[in-house]
């Protein structure tokens, strides 16, 4: 038996909460080089698994590991220089800063860290252009000189996925990549998903089912804190106990 | 569904370009020049203790315009380094330079104490840490007994510089303030404008977004924190010497209150506004000393009107006026 490439891995991972148990005893594997969907009706826990993979929550029990090492106890800085980068539901930007200086910002932790209060800023014009060809990347060329905070929502994401992209992370964690986006937007932020999915490792919470039938090579559906199918669309999809969930919680 | 943003807009001092721009340089040799003249024009001390105060709202304005942590707690680092100073100057004997060495030396380190403390919470909690402190400050400046209580330390000597040129002379003092003030308002701009500084308003806008980057965010918080301190503590320091006089009023939560009243009122995040709001408080306080109690009155109505019509204070507004970063 040939065991496949494991990324990222999570062992009975659980989540509680004063008397509430978000996520229980969850097993999760990430292919390497996949597109991974973490699917689920309202509440059944995504966004919590999401914060424990990448440790912005501390979890009640289990361990996770990336690379086949332990990163259960590391914080959640270090787990982004480990390169598992992560996206917000709500689109993380830094508002008041230009387009050109938010990519920037992740080019600039290629120095390591920052604490050189005393030299001009001017060094980090080494990475302008490299910047450049991030936004380009994402079609915001023509806004690269504007206050971040004051693009569209779909630019936004775009923004933010290419900011993550300047890390050059070997695994990315978006969560909601889609969530409040129009149509036309999707699309271009769909094919973007799969355009770098080419050299990376994708795991994505998503709401919009026709996104994750298009993206993903394998879907994980959580219900109530726990694991409740795992496999491709076509499969998963067909299930009775997914279809019944998702009908049970309300969706259509 | 179509989605529009619904951030509302930024003040175009928020976003720096990259270099320094052309006109920061100017304003700056300008206002040097400015000041070259003014002892000549108006009275030494009282531009003096604007200089001060305008070092001491820049300060606070590196952390709460530049770091996003509002501190109502730098009165401890301006008092303690202006006790220091004037008991290292009046008891000790020591040189102006170094009674001002020891009382920013002092606020640094008091900084990196409350700092490494308060970063621990945030928003309103962070405030309230900060103001505890400074009141624990407080109330050692009014017990111990090396501060002299309610009199504070009196007649501080000025000194002579190295030894060498007497202070005792307003004009002369006036252009060591100068050169004092002046070098940490060009620091600050420096810390602003430095890869440190791009780093510091990532987090102050986002910092959930810096940790995902990797930023390890604590160590800026504590690193901005002492750097502000110190800079309060250096303002302290050469105010102690400029009045001669180290009191209670300066560790007291007052003091904090109108260094945040003057950073808001000239524009917090920019870099020239902290300067303005100190002037114009300090003129209130200079010509409208007359009204006595009343000057406080009308210090909260300046406050409450521009806290209503220009949220972005005096600098803000004109900066978006013109425009362009001030």
């Amino acid at each position: 038996m040939s065991s496949p490439d494991i990324i990222l891995s999570a062992r009975k991972l659980t989540k509680r909460f004063s008397g509430f148990t978000a996520v229980n005893g969850v097993d999760l594997d990430v292919e390497r080089g996949t597109i991974h969907a973490l699917i689920g009706p309202n509440g059944a826990g995504k966004t919590t698994c999401f914060n424990l993979l990448t440790k912005f929550l501390q979890p009640s029990a289990g361990n996770i590991s990336f690379n086949g090492r332990d990163i259960t106890g590391l914080a959640p800085a270090a787990i982004a220089r480990l390169g598992v980068v992560r996206s917000f539901q709500i689109s993380a930007v830094f508002p008041r800063m230009s387009v050109l200086e938010n990519v920037r910002i992740a080019l600039q932790r290629r120095r390591g860290d920052s604490f050189d209060f005393w030299r001009n800023q001017k060094v980090l014009n080494a990475y302008d252009e490299e910047a450049r060809e991030r936004v380009e990347e994402v079609g915001l060329t023509e806004f690269i000189g504007e206050t971040a905070g004051e693009l569209s929502y779909g630019r936004k994401r775009a923004l933010e996925i290419a900011t993550t992209l300047a890390l050059e992370p070997e695994m990315l964690l978006l969560d909601e990549p889609m969530a409040g986006m129009a149509q036309e937007d999707v699309s271009r932020i769909s094919a973007l998903i799969r355009r770098i999915a080419a050299k990376r490792t994708i795991l994505m919470v998503e709401h919009n089912l026709s996104v994750v039938a298009d993206l993903s090579d394998k879907i994980t559906v959580l219900a109530r804190g726990e694991v409740l199918a795992e496999g491709p669309y076509e499969a998963v999809s067909k299930d009775p106990r997914v279809i019944e969930a998702y009908i049970g919680a309300g969706h259509g | 569904m179509s989605v529009t943003a619904n951030t509302p807009s930024v003040s175009a001092a928020a976003t720096m370009p990259i270099g320094t721009p052309r006109h920061h340089i100017a304003i700056f040799a300008g206002l040097l020049v400015l000041l070259l003249i003014a002892p000549f024009v108006l009275y030494p001390v009282f531009i003096m203790k604007i200089l001060c105060f305008a070092l001491f709202a820049s300060a606070l304005n590196l952390l709460l315009g530049f770091g996003g942590l509002l501190s109502f707690g730098h009165a401890a680092f301006f008092g303690s380094a202006s006790y220091v100073t004037a008991h290292a100057a009046k008891v000790w004997g020591l040189t102006p330079e170094v009674a001002i060495l020891l009382g920013t030396i002092a606020a640094a380190f008091l900084g990196l104490i409350i700092g490494a403390l308060a970063i621990r919470r945030q928003g309103i909690y962070f405030a309230m840490v900060t103001l505890a402190f400074a009141q624990m400050v407080f109330f050692f400046a009014l017990q111990a007994p090396f501060t002299g209580g309610e009199d504070g330390i009196q007649a501080v000597p000025r000194g002579s510089l190295f030894g060498m040129i007497s202070l005792a002379n307003d004009t002369t003092l006036y252009f060591v303030v100068l050169a004092i003030v002046f070098g940490g308002l060009l620091a600050i701009y420096r810390i602003i404008h430095s890869p440190f500084g791009q780093v510091l308003k990532a987090i102050r806008d986002n910092e959930p977004r810096s940790i995902s980057l990797g930023y390890k965010v604590n160590r800026y918080k504590l690193a901005v924190f002492v750097m502000s301190a110190t800079l309060a503590g250096l303002a302290g320091s050469t105010k102690a010497l400029v009045f001669q006089l180290a009191s209670l009023t300066d560790v007291y939560w007052t003091m904090s209150g109108e260094v945040v009243l003057m950073t808001l009122l000239g524009g917090m995040g920019t870099i020239f506004g902290p300067l303005v709001g100190a002037a114009v408080i300090v003129t209130m306080q200079n010509y409208f000393a007359s009204f006595g109690a009343w000057v406080t009155v009308l210090q909260g109505t300046i406050f409450v009107v521009s806290v209503m019509l220009f949220r972005e204070g005096i600098i803000g507004v004109l900066s978006r006026w013109i425009r362009k970063p001030l």
